[in-house]
């Protein structure tokens, strides 16, 4: 099979399977929602306490163990990291922020479109708009330096820990906390949400499946190679929730999600401006955490803490809308970003010091 | 030859690198990388742009020479 037919197939898959991971038990429009699933994770480990929202999603297990499977067989497997980390933490909770005011991640947004869900239009609109300015970045020379490799163990830890959260999740101590109502409640069987976490893991890594990498590549390099795997999703997405009778055309009541059309719209900015930055989505920063990378290992743990972050200081949006704390949050996000986008940009950087040079000469 | 290191960048800085040693020597050049994401990215960026290709192993890297 060639490189495109296998991208489209992948999307195709987890097109479909999202949906029936809905058909098992999984909130409506969400099959898969990266963000959505590191705040439940984040609220069962008690870092937030928002009752609705808890649960270890087997779904990210899955992602992880899959990519590190079908890494390690193909011998990609490699642990490295040490490019930037402390920025990478920080954009990890930024795009967090940005997702939960919006109400999902990239894959999500995708899913909400494909199951009728006309909010994820300006959702859509604003990962765009983000994209292109984080590649005005990329173009101006951003980058956050290069990473090295680690010792074998560093990378085997974060696979590791996701075997420690199934554990956890069959095993259910009192410490750990599973909503009984609300999203968080709403969950397909154990072993379902798994395999299709492996599957879809699998499918991930083998084809570097992107969200955010779609447009970018397109944008940067006319390369519509990822854009493919982004555009089967939605497609597959949409044909299998017509035929689930699941298709729900409109703005009003739509599942999860809320009708502040500018505030969907800048969520989504956020994260497109910070997933350029970070090098991918939120999937696409799981699956590269379990094939050793520590610096996607990070920006993940930089979105589990976000979510605690959101749901602590009432950042999340819900259905009733966008919260005052979450709009101020947005702002501060869009000042960070902004600051470190120009900070890395050896291009914008260089003008600078060469013009101080002048100066001083 | 112009040679390029992309060794231990991320997503997309291999292709960009080599986007802009491309747009200095239209000829050609080599570029190192050390992953299979990102020789696949950029072997697929070059032969979008009409190079012809030519990888070499070393150990842990690839050389891949693009030429016009």
């Amino acid at each position: 099979m060639g490189e495109k037919k296998k991208i489209i197939f992948a999307g195709g898959i987890i097109g479909i399977i999202s949906v029936l991971l809905v058909y098992f038990g999984n909130p409506a429009n969400m099959g898969f929602c990266i963000a959505c699933f590191l705040r439940d994770i984040a609220g069962s480990i008690g870092l937030h306490r928002a009752a609705v929202v808890q649960y270890i999603r087997p779904e990210v297990i899955g992602l992880v163990l899959g990519a590190f499977l079908i890494s390690f067989k193909n011998k990609e497997f490699e642990s490295k990291g040490g490019s930037s980390p402390f920025i990478r933490f920080m954009l990890g909770i930024v795009v967090m922020i940005g997702a939960l005011i919006f109400l999902g991640c990239p894959l999500r947004m995708v899913l909400r479109l494909g199951g009728g869900d006309l909010n994820a239009i300006f959702g859509i609109a604003g990962f765009v708009c983000g994209i292109f300015i984080g590649v005005y970045f990329l173009n101006k020379g951003f980058n956050l330096k290069r990473n090295y490799k680690m010792t074998k163990i560093e990378g085997h830890i974060f696979p590791i820990v996701n075997i420690g959260f199934l554990i956890l999740l069959v095993a259910a101590p009192a410490f750990i906390f599973f909503s009984e109502s609300g999203p968080g409640s709403l969950r397909a069987p154990i072993i379902i949400s798994l395999v299709a976490g492996l599957i879809v893991g699998i499918l991930a890594q083998k084809t570097r499946l992107c969200m955010v990498g779609g447009t970018r590549d397109m944008i940067l390099f006319r390369d519509k190679y990822l854009l493919l795997g982004f555009i089967s999703i939605l497609v597959f997405n949409f044909i299998t929730n017509l035929i689930f009778r699941y298709f729900n055309l409109g703005f009003e009541n739509q599942p999860v999600a809320h009708t502040e059309w500018l505030w969907n719209f800048l969520g989504m900015v956020i994260v497109g401006w910070g997933s350029v930055l970070l090098g991918g989505c939120p999937l696409r920063q799981l699956i590269l955490s379990g094939e050793g990378n520590i610096d996607s290992v990070i920006s993940v743990m930089g979105m589990l803490v976000g979510a605690g972050i959101v749901h602590n200081f009432g950042l999340a949006s819900s259905p009733e809308g966008v919260t005052f704390n979450g709009k101020i949050a947005a702002i501060i996000c869009f000042v960070f970003i902004g600051i470190v986008s120009y900070a890395n940009s050896e291009g914008l950087s260089h003008v600078k010091s060469n013009n101080l040079a002048k100066k001083q000469s | 030859m112009e040679k390029i290191d992309t060794c231990g960048m991320s997503c997309p800085q291999p292709v960009l690198m080599t986007k802009n040693a491309l747009d200095n020597n239209p000829n050609g050049v080599d570029i190192i990388v050390d992953n299979n994401t990102a020789k696949g990215n950029v072997e697929r960026f070059l032969k979008h742009s009409g190079y012809s290709i030519s990888v070499k192993q070393r150990e842990d890297i690839f050389i891949i020479e693009a030429r016009k």
